[in-house]
């Protein structure tokens, strides 16, 4: 049974549609990236997945459970990590992950993670104190803090540095080693390409192509590149989609 | 330790860490006490339109209402206004605990920090000034309940319908000034013209101070004020749960 599974999904916001038809599945133990431009539906498909949006039509199956029926038991196995969300100014970072540790049935440690994240030594300082970086840190470890078997990450690594992006890979591939199944959101074809074990690449609301990072390299005909990159492949799946 | 009651508990410490914020919410009452006490002439003196009440015991349970009023437009609408913006909410929600938990501990540190601020400024007329205990105990705690009730549902309601974090803020103070010349800030018990008050008598706050204003000098609340501030706390807790946005 997949971890995720998504059948044609659709939702749209006025008159506008942000997810046109998408399908995907995701298998247990895997990093399942989700790449594509700036609107293609990216987020709104994965807030139907952790249930904070009703989709207009299609199914969602999160562990075999319905996120917006079953909502207390997928919130129990489900971390997510939100763009873009913050916390109060005046928190420490060990209150917020003692606090947040507190709500799940059966927490990780949450001392051995903020060590994990490199924020053993930040631990007394308060969240508008931290920098773009350790604000980032603190988000993910917010998303694990609670051991869940899938994690969904929006947005990883922004506003890290080439390091804590690299330390932060490392961080994932250990929570997959743990057997925790993760669904990555990213704009960043290295993070793509090194990190994910398969991509879904969306463009305008529907998914255009499922397959390995390398694959879809090999796969890829661009014109006049004689060697495609990762973006090259995507760019030409994605583009064609958008005229 | 329940989710909740954790939640509480860095909600209470987050407050006590913003000195401007626990400045007006809780040393304020008193130190507007003082100040009147040693400063205004006559509020010290039994006054013949009080029937021989000091001004000062007028003016006690009138600061207290004023507390109710800053604690909820100010320091409570703030808050959740800019928990709301700042994704605080919705964060919650993608936990096992609802971001309901967040607004009740906000309510509940809230009134904690009203009800210290309360005490303090009775301290300091008791024993500065001998302002004497409330006539009607009983009708005092059920006006005071009652009126807080009222106006936190209001504070949630402004939170509830605003639509950003500026915007609750605006509104709360927009509410709060005229709400505390209906309250007799300025215009303390018989010096109340007979228009305003009526007015008044269907305001949150203004039904509140005149009810509480009332069991001070030892009467019951009248059931009018009673009834008025139980309505609001019904109708608009009811429209505040009906239209929060979460995010």
């Amino acid at each position: 049974m997949p971890v995720i599974e998504v059948r044609n999904l659709r939702k749209q916001y006025a008159d506008q549609v942000a997810v046109a038809d998408v399908s995907l599945s995701v298998d247990e133990g895997e990093i399942f990236g989700l790449v594509g431009p700036n609107g293609a539906g990216k987020t709104t498909t994965v807030e139907c997945i952790e249930g904070l949006r009703t989709a207009d039509s299609g199914t969602v199956r999160v562990l075999g459970l319905d996120p917006r029926r079953d909502r207390a038991a997928v919130r129990q196995k489900l971390g997510i990590q939100l763009q873009e969300s913050q916390l109060p100014d005046r928190i420490k970072v060990w209150e917020v992950l003692d606090l947040y540790s507190s709500f799940y049935p059966h927490p990780a440690d949450w001392r051995a993670l903020m060590d994990e994240l490199g924020l053993g030594p930040k631990r007394n300082t308060v969240f508008a104190k931290l920098s773009g970086g350790q604000k980032q840190r603190l988000s993910i470890a917010l998303a694990l803090v609670g051991n869940p078997s899938v994690a969904i990450l929006d947005e990883l690594t922004t506003g890290l540095d080439p390091q804590a992006r690299r330390d932060t890979w490392e961080l994932i591939r250990h929570v997959r080693d743990r057997g925790v199944t993760v669904l990555l959101v990213t704009h960043f074809m290295d993070e793509a390409e090194r990190l994910c074990d398969r991509l879904a690449v969306v463009a305008a609301g529907r998914v255009v192509a499922v397959d390995t990072p390398r694959n879809l390299i090999a796969g890829a005909q661009v014109p006049g590149v004689e060697r495609p990159t990762l973006e090259d492949a995507i760019l030409s799946l994605t583009s064609a989609r958008s005229i | 330790m329940t989710a909740l009651a954790k939640i509480i508990r860095v909600e209470a410490k987050l407050f006590l860490r913003d000195p401007v914020g626990m400045f007006f919410a809780i040393a304020f009452p008193a130190l507007l006490i003082l100040v009147l006490g040693l400063a205004m002439p006559g509020i010290r003196e039994p006054a013949d339109e009080l029937d021989g009440r000091l001004p000062l015991e007028v003016y006690l349970p009138i600061t207290m209402t004023l507390a109710i009023a800053t604690v909820t437009m100010m320091t409570l609408v703030g808050v959740v206004g800019s928990y709301r913006e700042r994704g605080i909410l919705r964060r919650l929600s993608t936990t096992p605990v609802s971001p309901t938990a967040l607004l009740v501990a906000q309510v509940a540190v809230n009134v904690a920090a009203l009800l210290v601020a309360c005490g303090l400024a009775w301290l300091v007329a008791a024993t500065v000034f001998d302002v004497p205990p409330p006539g009607n105990a009983v009708g005092f705690v059920l006006a005071f309940t009652l009126g807080a009730s009222a106006m936190c549902a209001l504070a949630l309601l402004v939170a509830a319908v605003t639509p950003s974090a500026r915007a609750s803020m605006g509104v709360g103070q927009l509410i709060y000034f005229p709400m505390m010349f209906f309250a007799g800030v300025w215009t303390p018990g018989p010096q109340m013209p007979d228009l305003v008050r009526k007015i008044a008598d269907f305001t949150p706050l203004g039904a509140a101070s005149l009810a509480v204003q009332d069991a001070w000098a030892g009467s019951w609340p009248t059931l009018l004020h009673l009834a008025v501030m139980v309505a609001f706390t019904v109708v608009l807790g009811g429209l505040a749960a009906r239209y929060f946005r979460w995010e």
